[in-house]
């Protein structure tokens, strides 16, 4: 039977990605003076799906052969509007949640709108829109503070059945509902196929525009999930312009490292939520292992040039120089 | 069916008056066309003549300055690829259309995958495109196979099938076999033959005139833009045939040709046995100091290629090229530009290879010729302003000043800026790729005069162009390709039009004379 050898071949990236946190995550815990227990999962559970978030959102926009700035940024806006809105009883709570993912979707659609209908670059219109959102953050809570309901922000920090993570079996539910209906959905396969080939997919008739703008608008959705997550974690609301931008920064180098293609048309969440949790354990390592703190930006730094070389290779059979720039 | 009979059923689709226009250059003018059910019509003409911008044009992807397409005597008017495919018109492209990173079932299915609870079902998806992979006779490939893992004639089957999963009513086939083996061509014939008895409209385009001669009912021939005759296939023969492609006048806008003598030894450019891939195939060649040497035949039969590999851009080419009678290794365009090979290369995409739009006349010219303006790194201003004076001159470049964005200039004043920034190296050995496609006559014949005056001066010129008067007019010998290797030399009288079209379409040239007689 080959069938087996096509499924290994389509999620070559995505295995990888996730051998390469499975080989990170065992030397961590294996190290770890406490083991293997649930509450060293948690904790790491609970600082990994932040970035996994803003990287789900990254991804989307990147599988169209684009790229969006603006992710932390909008991941540090709806954190302070979270801190303003996600409070009082069960019913105010609820509105405050869904104003919230409103407000990251809205900024989503607004990139969308700049980069497809606008046609700007996307690196530029979303560092523009990027800054926008963070000022905006920034008149919300010119100082750290704010509050969140804190039930809510405890029962999804926490561990459901006293094993298992509470974030991660969020973070699960939000890619059986935005992305395994994204990615088979006809505007999915055109998010792809524009990110190979825009010409073959114009040629084939396929909605390339919407496609696009889904993409950047559930980028959006995607990044205030994470944004409330933040909230739940802090309980405040800060508007940290250096922890946005960092975000968007990791959000790219996650993406890269869980296989997805910057040149667009390759790669799906999945590898891209491992790769964030890779880069999120170069951290801990570093921490069981007894390093100054202050190794952790270069150990970052190696981990991602030796992923990205290895994704490199393809170039030494290239033929006509000229695809070089293609 | 009888001719009879076709001429009372209704046509199933027809275009009438059409014309385009790109820019001032006219790519169709008032053509005409009629396709009827249940019959494969080949569609046939020159390098230009239009039948690619026809072809778009029914297809939704370009409109039509003037015209109407009627759809079963309806009027209609695609604004896209989607809305053509909705009315039951599929076309096979020259340029895939092929997404490389999805599977060959993603492809198939792309503008209408099957659905439950409104997301793709890959199971029954990689059904359909199981069946129509059988239909179009490669059942060997899989449906989850990546595109981009497959090569080139395999590539061009899933195009078919991808046409077919659509069930169109009329399918338009663009040089839809140019990569296949003889093999899938006749899996590929009887399928379309099937699909003419069961009443589908079937547009073939090709150059291969055996092709035709197995498949067409009707034949139209383009020229210029228009449709010049349709014919009952097999009513005329081949040499009438290209003739009818030929056909246009032949104005004298060329300079004198100096009268052959033996070329000095040896020669600028030699290769032997050149080989790529299996797109070039041992080509050898000579061009020696002086002489003008044209490369003819059908567009893609690996022309560019061999320009490329030339110029240093390819790699894992064969065979050994030689300068000067030495053997050289050429492994990047900075080494064929270097002073011991001095080789230039005027791309034939002259807005994204040969220049920097938004950057000045100035800046553009200098670019290639830093080097040679240069001491220790620093730009002599003067020696460069007098090198650019002197190549504004040469070429009569017209612009408003030398420090305007290139981008202002007319297409064929830019195609100038081109050749000027490669001439200000003086380079021996001039490759051209198609040079004068899209500019006007007035500059073409400047260009003509211009490359006979530095082949006189010595310079050593290879020369492709898909205009057949061009290559009669200005080269002392033209070297035919046909898939990849050279099939003909033609030089002094045998150097005709009849003789390049006959030889770029690998017709036999004894059996047109017997014809003719």
């Amino acid at each position: 039977m080959k069938e087996w050898r096509f499924w290994l071949a389509e999620q070559r990236q995505t295995l990888m990605a996730i051998g390469i946190f499975a080989v990170m995550f065992a030397i961590y815990v294996a190290n770890h003076p406490a083991g293997f227990t649930a509450n060293v999962v948690q904790t790491a559970a609970n600082k990994s799906v932040l970035l996994a978030f803003v990287a789900m959102a990254q991804t989307l926009v990147v599988i169209t052969a684009g790229i969006d700035l603006s992710v932390g940024m909008i991941f540090i806006l709806t954190n302070c509007l979270a801190s303003w809105l996600v409070v009082g009883g069960a019913g105010a709570t609820t509105l405050g949640v869904i104003a919230v993912l409103g407000s990251g979707l809205a900024c989503g659609i607004l990139n969308g709108l700049i980069v497809i209908y606008g046609r700007l670059q996307p690196i530029v219109a979303t560092i523009a829109t990027g800054a926008a959102y963070f000022g905006i953050a920034l008149l919300l809570r010119p100082y750290p503070g704010g509050s969140v309901n804190e039930d809510l922000a405890d029962a999804l920090t926490g561990k459901l059945f006293g094993v298992v993570p509470a974030s991660l079996v969020a973070l699960a539910a939000v890619v059986l509902v935005v992305w395994v209906p994204f990615s088979r959905s006809v505007l999915g396969r055109a998010a792809y196929a524009s990110g190979s080939s825009e010409p073959a997919a114009y040629m084939s008739g396929m909605p390339i525009r919407r496609a696009k703008f889904l993409a950047y608008a559930l980028a959006g959705l995607l990044a205030s999930i994470g944004g409330l997550f933040l909230t739940f974690f802090t309980y405040t609301g800060e508007a940290a312009y250096a922890s946005g931008n960092a975000y968007t920064l990791f959000s790219i180098a996650a993406v890269v490292l869980g296989g997805v293609s910057l040149f667009g048309g390759k790669g799906s969440v999945i590898g891209a939520i491992f790769g964030a949790f890779a880069f999120r354990t170069i951290g801990d390592l570093l921490f069981v292992f007894d390093f100054d703190p202050l190794w952790q930006p270069l150990f970052q730094g190696v981990v991602l040039l030796i992923a990205v070389s290895l994704g490199a290779f393809g170039l030494f059979r290239v033929r006509n120089r000229l695809e070089w720039f293609g | 069916m009888t001719s009879q009979e076709t001429a009372t059923a209704t046509p199933l689709f027809s275009m009438s008056g059409i014309s385009k226009y790109y820019g001032g250059v006219r790519a169709l003018e008032k053509a005409e066309l009629t396709v009827m059910p249940g019959r494969i019509h080949a569609i046939l003409g020159e390098n230009g003549a239009g039948k690619s911008t026809l072809i778009k044009i029914m297809a939704g992807v370009v409109a039509s300055d003037e015209g109407r397409l009627l759809l079963e005597g309806r009027e209609v008017s695609f604004a896209s690829p989607a809305d053509a495919a909705s009315s039951g018109i599929a076309c096979v492209f020259q340029e895939l259309s092929l997404i490389p990173d999805l599977s060959v079932a993603d492809n198939i299915c792309i503008s209408n995958p099957p659905r439950r609870f409104g997301m793709i079902d890959r199971q029954a998806q990689r059904v359909i495109a199981g069946e129509a992979l059988a239909r179009a006779g490669a059942d060997d490939i899989h449906p989850r196979t990546l595109v981009k893992d497959l090569p080139l004639s395999r590539r061009q089957i899933v195009e078919i099938a991808k046409a077919l999963a659509r069930k169109p009513r009329i399918l338009i086939l663009d040089e839809a076999t140019s990569a296949l083996t003889a093999g899938d061509v006749a899996k590929i014939f009887a399928v379309l033959k099937r699909f003419r008895s069961e009443g589908m409209a079937l547009l073939y385009i090709s150059h291969r005139m055996h092709e035709i001669a197995e498949l067409a009912d009707e034949c139209t021939v383009f020229r210029n833009g228009r449709n010049v005759a349709t014919y009952k296939a097999g009513t005329r023969s081949e040499t009438e045939v290209v003739e009818m492609m030929i056909g246009r006048e032949y104005k004298n806008v060329f300079p004198p040709k100096p009268v052959y003598v033996s070329r000095p030894e040896p020669p600028v450019l030699e290769c032997r046995d050149l080989g790529w891939d299996d797109r070039l195939r041992n080509i050898s060649l000579t061009v020696g100091e002086g002489e003008v040497v044209g490369l003819g035949g059908l567009d893609g039969q690996g022309q560019r290629d061999l320009l490329l590999a030339l110029f240093g851009v390819l790699r894992g080419i064969t065979g050994e090229i030689l300068i000067d009678g030495k053997p050289q290794s050429i492994a990047s365009p900075t080494k064929a530009c270097d002073e011991s090979i001095g080789m230039a290369l005027i791309p034939e995409d002259r807005k994204t290879e040969g220049l920097m739009l938004p950057m000045t006349v100035r800046e553009n010219l200098s670019f290639a010729a830093l080097d040679r303006v240069a001491r220790r790194g620093i730009i002599d201003r003067d020696k460069e302003e007098q090198l650019i004076d002197e190549m504004v001159r040469l070429l009569t470049i017209k612009t408003a000043g030398l420090d305007i964005p290139v981008g202002a200039l007319s297409g064929g004043n830019q195609q100038k800026v081109v050749i000027a920034k490669w001439l200000m190296r003086s380079p021996r050995l001039i490759l051209l790729n198609d040079p004068t496609r899209g500019i006007d006559v007035g500059t073409k014949q400047e260009l003509y005069a211009l490359l006979r005056r530095l082949a006189d001066q010595g310079a050593a010129i290879l020369f492709y162009s898909t205009d057949y008067d061009e290559l009669i007019g200005c080269c002392d010998r033209v070297l035919v390709l046909y898939d990849g290797s050279v099939i003909n030399e033609l030089s002094g009288d045998r150097l005709t039009e009849r003789a390049l079209v006959a030889s770029a379409l690998n017709v036999d040239q004894a059996r047109m004379k017997e014809v003719r007689t």
